[in-house]
């Protein structure tokens, strides 16, 4: 052995890395079972690329600049891109980029899987999101019923479906609406709903309100909220999704008010990816979800923060 | 200036004209939302702590800290007072402000002095101070009931434990982090 083995940093940093082997053999078979679970399934696995030159604008996601583009915050523009060329399923497990968020169940760099599907909405992704995720516990050998943080989770379906409405009204201390009218909606959802959502049973919380939600379809019948939901499992946020907008000329709008709300703020804009607005015009009904994968390996290894899933955290580097 | 995405533990912001240093944070952001940031604030003045919440879109200014080498000159009526080794002018700290290192006062140490604009509001020591035993009782083995140690008292007034062998007029070098023995001056 080199002496250099035997200073005390670098035998900490084995031992840290060594004390996350368990996880991270849960976390490569879990991964396989994703795969598993959608070529079953005939879905397509795609790749696209980590490099493009214009996210989506979003005012609360912020990209990481790379080499005169970004690094892609998700992959959702290139996926639907390929669902409007004929890509009827697809699915995708990649490393996704987001500048700033760092904290106990955030990662900078972090794996989402996202999947997309035509001719369904939102409701019917909701049933597949039940399967998925059953699906890899059986795989893993977990039984549906199991201890996280000291509470009963039950993976049992159905799973519970909320509105955001009906959440504000059980958990929060101001009604929805007065919440949006006084920007603190996100607060509220953070502190005062999320940690209560999620047990024992996965919740669905859906119909958020339109505002919210830059590339989904309003609902056709619920005036004033958008085909958009979130899995929540242990009060942790696990996947979020919606029927997908095909309005182009309604999606350039949202997307025109976003970068005008990040230029208020004093964010970076991003270019308009004039060739994802010109392909809406060819997309199908359809529906996508994106959930993240360490999460849901923490979660699956009774973790209750995300640098024990990950190999190396940024600070680790 | 600094914005809420500047965030750590340590970070020192000025709120409402006093400074605080953040003590601890937590970062969450809910599905699509904006980054929000709970954070413990330790007033520096008072010592007083605040739970705040702050959003992406806060910013704040930068508290007008600076730290200067400073010489213990005497205590009287509750204050201490310094000296600052580059201008010799002398500043004075209250008994709240200096706290537990009043324990490792000694004539001529040298401490940084913590001033916000201008004013002094606390000291940080040196990790390690000598200091003279001044009354120690002959160890009784057999007695003890923590061990191999005894307690002693010191020049400044503080009291700890220490291995039998160490005797009154003996200087003993103290870790101040910890307010424990170390090791017996040479």
């Amino acid at each position: 052995m080199s002496p250099a083995s035997n200073d005390p940093s670098s035998l900490l940093e084995r031992e840290t890395l060594a004390g996350k082997k368990q996880n991270l053999w849960l976390r490569a078979a879990l991964v396989q079972a994703i795969r598993h679970f959608f070529t079953e399934r005939k879905y397509l696995e795609v790749e696209t690329p980590y490099l493009i030159p214009a996210p989506a604008p979003e005012l609360h996601i912020d990209a990481i600049r790379a080499d005169g583009g970004f690094l892609h915050t998700s992959p959702e523009l290139c996926m639907k891109r390929l669902l409007a060329a004929g890509y009827p399923k697809i699915f995708q497990i990649c490393r996704c980029f987001r500048q700033g968020e760092r904290g106990r169940r955030h990662l900078p760099e972090f794996t989402l899987l996202e999947w997309y599907r035509e001719d369904t909405n939102y409701l019917a992704l909701m049933d597949e999101c039940e399967e998925v995720v059953v699906f890899i516990l059986e795989e893993l050998g977990l039984p549906p019923l199991m201890q996280f943080q000291g509470r009963t989770l039950d993976f049992q379906r159905p799973w519970n479906r909320l509105t955001v409405q009906q959440a504000f009204e059980r958990y929060a201390s101001d009604p929805l609406d007065q919440a949006l009218a006084c920007g603190r909606f996100d607060e509220i959802l953070a502190y005062e709903i999320e940690p209560s959502l999620g047990f024992p049973n996965p919740v669905f919380l859906y119909q958020y309100p339109s505002s919210l939600a830059a590339l989904s379809r309003l609902s056709k019948d619920t005036p004033g909220v958008a085909e958009r939901f979130e899995l929540y499992v242990a009060g942790v946020e696990l996947a979020n999704a919606f029927s997908e907008l095909t309005d182009s000329v309604e999606q350039r709008a949202r997307f025109e008010k976003e970068r005008a709300k990040r230029k208020e703020q004093g964010k970076t804009v991003y270019p308009l990816s004039e060739k994802f607005l010109r392909s809406l015009s060819y997309m199908p009904e359809s529906a996508g979800i994106a959930l993240g994968v360490d999460r849901l390996v923490m979660l699956l290894s009774n973790q209750k923060e995300i640098d024990p899933v990950v190999a190396f955290t940024p600070e680790e580097l | 200036m600094y914005n809420a995405s500047n965030l750590r533990k340590g970070l020192k912001i000025l709120i409402d004209k006093e400074p605080y240093v953040v003590v601890d944070f937590q970062f969450t952001k809910p599905g699509k939302g904006q980054a929000l940031y709970r954070c413990k604030l330790r007033n520096m003045i008072n010592g007083i702590m605040l739970d705040r919440t702050y959003r992406s879109v806060d910013s704040f200014e930068s508290a007008n800290l600076e730290q200067r080498k400073m010489q213990f000159l005497y205590s009287q009526e509750g204050h201490f007072h310094f000296m600052d080794l580059q201008s010799y002018d002398q500043s004075a700290l209250s008994a709240e402000q200096v706290g537990d290192a009043k324990n490792y006062l000694i004539d001529n140490l040298e401490v940084d002095v913590l001033l916000f604009d201008g004013r002094p509001i606390g000291l940080t020591l040196p990790n390690f101070v000598d200091l003279l035993v001044t009354r120690a009782d002959p160890w009784a083995k057999g007695d003890s009931v923590a061990g191999d140690s005894k307690p002693v008292t010191l020049e400044t007034g503080y009291t700890l434990r220490v291995p039998p062998f160490i005797e009154e007029g003996i200087k003993i070098t103290v870790d101040t982090r910890t307010g424990e023995y170390v090791t017996r001056v040479k």
